[in-house]
């Protein structure tokens, strides 16, 4: 067993553990640092897959400004611990629960089933480590600049779609907001 | 058994790390002391000049010289934290109140390990920058981390569970969020100007940024109103003056750190001080050349490794002049109202970081048409 199995095994113990106890804590601030944990967990396995810009990307937007942002509105509204029991969809949370889970096993399976056990043989192709984007061959490769060049060339289509779904949001957030105002004049 | 070269090459890592470790350290100390003469001496008072060390301070003309400078009241003031009573207050959630001066000096302390501060020319002419960890993605490495250092702050109001130090960590989650925005866009444009059109390399590269300043414009000069808004969000990122929401003493005693004493307390003026330290840096780097010389001037420093201490001394000289500068803003602004503090990050800045974007966009297209057109 090398340093890196040792570290895998460390950090995916880190975001299973952050993710469970994050579901499993009464109070709603300590539930957020845990999912802080898990998320930095899972930027620390990205470091291991040298996936180094999406795990960088991973802690700048989801730890570092998303999680700030539940915290605020958690410590603004002072959620206690009774914050959760009152809600009424605890089967409804269940069935979503065990849907999610089914999927994953299934999606474990598939991947197994498809790829078989042995540890040696190679799924992915190599990482390259080279900048040289040309044409539609996308490099699979740890340079920022593929990334660039993937999402306005090959993706663009999926990129301008969540674009317009955030944009959507946005526009709905906005519409709520103003709607309270004008209940309360 | 480990073999001798791969022990010789840790313990080589291990002690530049160290080294790192014990500058930044004592800059930041130094920083204090900085900040209270600076104070001093725009105030027309003397400063800190009694402590004494027994021996080096009774050697003639030195001894004297740095007491009158206070350069023994940093290890005073670091001592007097360590031996201070520890006082917990019964009413803290005491786990998180632990952690939060760690959370808050850790992040301060990562970021520097691909912090560049300097270049060494080999006799073949390569250029081997002088960095622990030489990341392609350095500039996003150091906003990512720093970004989770207010967790320290947010933590630290949590947890003492009274109403000054909460206040001051909703304030302060809720100017980071508001900052971080603007800080992130300022900078889009510099990334554009630094990758020329079709070049292999990644310039979000802290090294690649200072040396694209090498014998031409500094970017300060090129993008004035990216530096601006740079500077202004760094502050207040780094919670100075007068953007010190999470702190501000009139309004909330003590703010986040209202229910801490003795060292956890020092824990957290040290991270803030580390986290000037290291914005300075980064400031210097992106937009003052870093350890290049002058504008459109080449370095008048030979290549050997006199030149390499003449740049990094360079370096050091713009940063601490950029913490002059922090200290300078402080005692010359008043402090922002919360509402103000808001109002000029959504309102002001991130329109303003938008525009110049779309500006520099516009302006960077048309540059490259026409010198290809040429």
């Amino acid at each position: 067993m090398n340093i890196v199995d040792l570290l895998f095994y460390f950090f995916a113990t880190l975001t299973v553990g952050g993710a469970v106890l994050m579901v499993f804590s009464k109070h709603p601030v300590p539930a957020a640092l845990f999912m802080i944990t898990s998320l930095v967990g899972v930027a620390a396995l990205f470091v291991l897959l040298e996936a180094f810009f999406l795990a960088i990307l991973q802690v700048l937007v989801y730890a570092g400004a998303v999680m700030v942002l539940f915290l605020f509105i958690i410590m603004l509204l002072d959620v206690g611990p009774e914050g959760g029991k009152a809600s009424r969809i605890k089967v409804v949370s269940g069935l979503a629960g065990s849907v999610a889970a089914g999927l994953l096993v299934i999606l474990v399976l598939n991947f197994v089933l498809q790829t078989g056990f042995e540890s040696n043989r190679q799924i992915w192709p190599a990482i390259d480590e080279s900048s040289m984007v040309t044409g539609q061959n996308l490099v699979f490769s740890t340079a920022v600049k593929n990334f660039g060049f993937g999402l306005f060339t090959k993706y663009m289509l999926p990129l301008q779609v969540s674009g317009f779904l955030l944009l959507a949001a946005m526009v709905g957030v906005i519409i709520l907001s103003k709607k309270s105002v004008a209940e309360e004049s | 058994m480990m073999d001798l070269e791969l022990l010789q090459v840790l313990l080589l890592k291990c002690l530049f790390a160290f080294l790192m470790v014990s500058v930044v350290m004592s800059m930041a100390g130094y920083s204090v002391l900085a900040e209270r003469k600076v104070s001093a001496w725009m105030q027309g008072r003397v400063g800190p000049n009694r402590t004494v060390l027994p021996l080096v301070g009774y050697v003639p003309l030195i001894g004297p010289l740095l007491r009158g400078l206070g350069m023994f009241q940093p290890l005073a003031d670091g001592l007097k934290f360590l031996f201070k009573e520890e006082i917990v207050p019964g009413h803290v959630n005491k786990i998180y109140y632990y952690l939060a001066p760690l959370v808050a000096l850790v992040p301060a302390l990562t970021t520097m390990t691909v912090l560049p501060f300097g270049e060494f020319v080999d006799s073949t002419g390569n250029k081997i920058p002088l960095i622990l960890a030489n990341l392609d993605v350095g500039v996003l490495f150091i906003f990512a981390v720093s970004s989770l250092g207010v967790y320290g702050i947010v933590l630290a109001g949590w947890s003492s569970n009274s109403k000054y130090p909460f206040l001051g960590g909703i304030r302060s989650s809720a100017q980071m969020i508001s900052y971080e925005l603007a800080m992130g866009l300022s900078l889009l444009p510099v990334f554009l100007w630094t990758s020329e059109p079709g070049s292999m390399v990644s310039s979000l590269s802290l090294v690649q940024i200072a040396n694209a300043q090498d014998s031409s414009a500094w970017l300060v000069l090129v993008q004035p109103l990216s530096a601006l808004i740079f500077l202004i969000a760094l502050f207040a990122e780094t919670n100075r003056l007068p953007f010190d929401m999470p702190e501000s003493e009139t309004d909330l005693v003590g703010g986040f750190h209202t229910e801490y004493g003795s060292f956890k307390f020092g824990i957290f003026f040290v991270a803030e001080y580390a986290h000037i330290v290291i914005g300075s840096a980064i400031f210097t780097l992106i937009f003052l050349g870093g350890w290049h010389f002058l504008p459109w001037i080449n370095d008048p420093w030979p290549t050997s490794w006199i030149g390499t201490l003449l740049g990094t001394g360079w370096f050091l000289a713009k940063t601490v002049f950029l913490i002059f500068f922090f200290i300078w803003i402080r005692w010359t602004l008043p402090r922002f109202r919360y509402d103000q503090v808001m109002s000029l990050g959504w309102t002001k800045l991130l329109p303003l970081s938008l525009a110049n974007l779309v500006f520099y966009v516009i302006l960077i297209t048309w540059l490259d048409q026409s010198a290809l057109n040429t």
